[in-house]
């Protein structure tokens, strides 16, 4: 008896074996693509998600009244134009006609005010989950009217503000809709499928969208634990697309992929918390900034790839990314001795580090600064602590020595730039100076753009010279995109776009 | 009245666990409502979600509501995936099942006909290389095997694909196969220990008497270590193959993260970064609850193998 059991065992063991043999042929690419990425999503409902890795996969399936373009332009969406008044202080939508949710429902002005006042926490009854976006705390009405049998939804603002429509990027969902986070319905040129935590994320291309359908009917996004472990699948020839290689993996992979080569919409920096000793002396920050070498970061990193930046507003945000901030400090360990040396400092001095264990970007970032300022005589030590702890202890409780972190923002100036306002609590490094607090103001304020421009890059060089930190760069994204694939595209967000990804003409 | 003293022990275990479990979490820097709101919510918001998460109470109240929960068989809600946690583990447990199984398989099937072959031609050159074997294997720790698995039988040989997991209710053959390579993974290094531990056993056994009287009666020595070796070998095996069932539950954990199986050692792990408080308490029962059964059921077992000697 127990010999068959064996026996059986064995047989079945074999089996399943040979079997595997069998079991990788079965993607041909008829019309499906399948997507690596390497965080699981933390909610369905766009207006619960948080993480960027979420977003990214969520943007085909809903949109704004206005959603992002390639350029950073915002181009509209659910609505079809918008009009903001001369005072900043009412922005009218147009709606476009016929916009189908993905229940074949059509969009509603309601539709556009519940989902505008569920993210501005306007609601009667509020869902603390619910991430409410603060900027659109602003709003002090929204309404609706018809003309010429259009809808308008016209905000309402208590005071005037014209970057407000970086954050009308907010997602359009069908009122009172309690599944959303089940089976999340919105308009985009994808509708939802399935979700299986840990393993994926399906769609399926929306037949009756009204922009440039997609080209592919299914798309699916598949969970992998680490990075590594998305490199095994695309070595085997299982993702057809993956949005984050480091250096050597591109290297391995160009038999069966074509790298594509963009940038993070990130402000990498080592975060200097401008309360504590030594940071608390301009000198010891600005020597800071003088003894870390961008070039060989980007060099070790990114194999030269990337962006520098010498201030707080990322490199693909060209409109207002001052270039000038980058070359504030340069390389110069002698100069950065010369400053320890007058702010006391002749021997240099320790500190701590706290970076999220689950960057690997960032844990790597740190390793190279560590030996970069051991050549000025400074030592940091990296204490590797759990997002978790990172959220509570340094983002919200400020109580950190320094942080290397990248830090990421809706398509407003004022969004990336809000962490230096002084005494907020967003402002996480402690940095105090009224005259960027003056200057972030006004060009908050000021309607004409030309102006907010100049007041924005006043702001970007105030902090640079002020080195409220070591702003270091946006990093490369590096793509792998199956040989056969065309269309991939970088946002200055967090996106991918699934619905321009095509096979390539031969 | 033993049997009830044994149960018992073991209950109070369950429970001490348990708790101290549910004491590390509320140590633990990080906080659920904050990792779950993100870098932009404003303390009222956290504040508002921590009251609906109920994390607002301390730690003897939320310990009492959630051993409650627990007998009235409800396993509490996963924050992260906002769903009950017994979904969860009727997607996962099953998954992680099936590995453990199939890695028990292949030690079993693997293990007792090596252990035999070494036993049979002790010092011969085979038994030295394959001791040598043995120890490579165990030194090698698990989620290593698991990489150059992956890559060398995955990649390399193109007998699986690394991370193509499918899950038992999306096919069970398709599951089993895939599962063979991350069971192998688990299994390898429990096979090397096994092997030795038989061999050991047998050549204890060998020296014996009997042995020699077989022997003279012209039996051959197969037949000697099949017939009459192994039973009492066996014997002795049981404590150890219950020690291997225990080691293949914690090494399914790390394994699982290797090769992407959807399984509740994946789900431990990030939970834990999550601060999925009830997914965490729920596994932690569980894993504690094989482990401690498991061991009370061996150790009955050998008491009652002493009581009929």
């Amino acid at each position: 008896m127990k010999k068959l059991i064996l026996m059986a065992l064995l047989v079945t063991v074999s089996a399943a074996a040979l079997s595997g043999c069998k079991g990788g042929t079965k993607k041909g690419g008829n019309g499906s693509v399948t997507v690596g990425i390497t965080q699981d999503l933390d909610s369905l409902d766009p207006h619960k998600a948080v993480a960027a890795g979420t977003k990214e996969v969520l943007y085909n399936i809903f949109e704004g009244l206005v959603k992002p373009d390639e350029n950073g332009n915002l181009v509209p969406a659910v609505a079809e134009n918008y009009l903001i008044s001369e005072d900043g202080t009412a922005y009218t939508f147009k709606l476009r006609k016929g916009v189908k949710f993905h229940n074949g429902k059509t969009v509603t002005a309601e539709d556009v005010i519940y989902s505008l006042k569920r993210c501005a926490g306007m609601l009667e009854t509020s869902d603390p989950e619910v991430r409410v976006v603060a900027a659109l705390s602003i709003i002090s009405d929204i309404t609706a009217e018809q003309k010429d049998g259009a809808d308008y939804v016209t905000i309402h603002l208590k005071e005037a503000n014209t970057e407000l429509i970086g954050y009308l990027t907010c997602s359009i969902i069908p009122k009172d809709y309690t599944d959303q986070k089940t089976k999340p319905v919105g308009t985009g040129p994808f509708r939802f499928v399935s979700y299986t935590p840990m393993k994926s994320f399906v769609m399926e291309k929306n037949k009756d969208y009204y922009g440039t359908k997609a080209h592919f009917d299914k798309v699916t996004f598949s969970i992998s634990e680490s990075t590594d472990a998305a490199f095994l699948k695309l070595q085997a020839g299982e993702i057809d697309v993956f949005p984050y290689l480091t250096v050597d993996q591109a290297e391995q992979l160009k038999d069966q992929y074509n790298i594509e080569v963009g940038e993070m919409s990130l402000v990498q920096g080592l975060f200097l918390n401008n309360k504590v000793k030594p940071f608390d002396d301009i000198k010891v920050r600005q020597a800071m900034n003088y003894a870390i070498d961008k070039d060989e970061i980007l060099q070790m990193l990114n194999g030269g790839k990337g962006a520098k930046i010498g201030s707080g507003v990322y490199a693909s945000f060209k409109s207002y990314f001052n270039e000038n901030c980058t070359n504030t400090y340069n390389y110069d360990p002698e100069k950065a001795k010369q400053l320890l040396k007058e702010a006391g400092y002749e021997n240099g001095f320790t500190f701590t580090c706290s970076v999220p264990s689950n960057y690997s970007y960032h844990v790597q970032t740190a390793e190279i600064l560590v030996s970069q300022l051991k050549k000025v005589g400074i030592t940091m030590n990296i204490q590797l602590i759990e997002w978790a702890s990172w959220i509570s202890d340094v983002y919200q409780g400020h109580q950190f020595e320094s942080t290397i972190i990248g830090l990421d923002s809706q398509l407003a100036p004022s969004d990336i730039l809000k962490y230096y306002i002084g005494g907020t609590a967003k402002n996480f490094i402690n940095y105090e100076s009224s005259k960027f607090d003056s200057l972030y103001k006004e060009a908050m304020a000021t309607t004409d753009e030309a102006k907010k421009k100049e007041l924005y890059a006043q702001a970007q060089q105030c902090l640079a010279d002020d080195a409220a930190s070591v702003f270091l760069q946006s990093p490369s994204l590096m793509v792998a995109v199956k040989k056969g694939l065309a269309g991939y595209k970088f946002y200055p967000v967090y996106v991918q776009d699934m619905a321009a990804l095509k096979k390539a003409e031969r | 009245m033993k049997a009830a003293r044994k149960i018992l022990s073991m209950a109070a275990a369950v429970v001490v666990l348990s708790f101290v479990t549910f004491l590390a979490f509320a140590i633990l820097p990080g906080d659920a409502a904050q990792a779950r709101l993100g870098t932009d919510a404003t303390p009222e918001q956290v504040e508002a979600l921590r009251e609906e998460m109920g994390l607002n109470d301390n730690v003897l109240v939320r310990y009492g509501r959630w051993v409650k929960g627990v007998l009235h068989g409800d396993l509490g809600t996963s924050i992260r995936f906002r769903c009950p946690v017994s979904d969860l583990f009727k997607q996962m447990l099953p998954n992680t099942l099936l590995l453990a199984g199939v890695a028990f398989a292949i030690i079993l099937v693997l293990s007792f006909p090596l252990g035999m072959l070494y036993a049979r031609y002790p010092g011969s050159v085979g038994d030295r290389f394959g001791v040598f074997v043995n120890q490579t294997f165990m030194a090698i720790p698990g989620f290593f095997l698991g990489i150059v698995v992956s890559v060398v039988l995955g990649i390399g040989l193109k007998l699986f694909i690394p991370g193509a997991f499918v899950s038992y209710d999306e096919g069970l053959g398709a599951c089993l196969a895939y599962l063979f390579f991350p069971a192998l993974s688990i299994a390898l290094p429990k096979v090397a220990m096994t092997v030795r531990f038989l061999r050991s056993a047998l050549l204890t056994e060998k020296q014996k008497d009997y042995v020699r009287t077989a022997r003279s009666k012209g039996i051959g020595e197969w037949e000697i270590i099949g017939k009459h070796l192994m039973p009492n070998a066996l014997a002795a095996s049981v404590t150890f193959l219950g020690v291997i069932v225990s080691e293949i539950v914690a090494g399914s954990i790390v394994i699982e993260q290797v090769f992407g199986v959807n399984g509740l050692g994946r789900l431990l792990v990030s939970s834990v970064a999550n601060r999925d408080y009830d997914v965490v308490q729920a596994l932690v029962l569980y894993i504690g609850i094989v482990v401690i059964v498991l061991n009370g059921v061996i150790e009955s077992l050998v008491q009652k193998g002493g009581e009929t000697e």
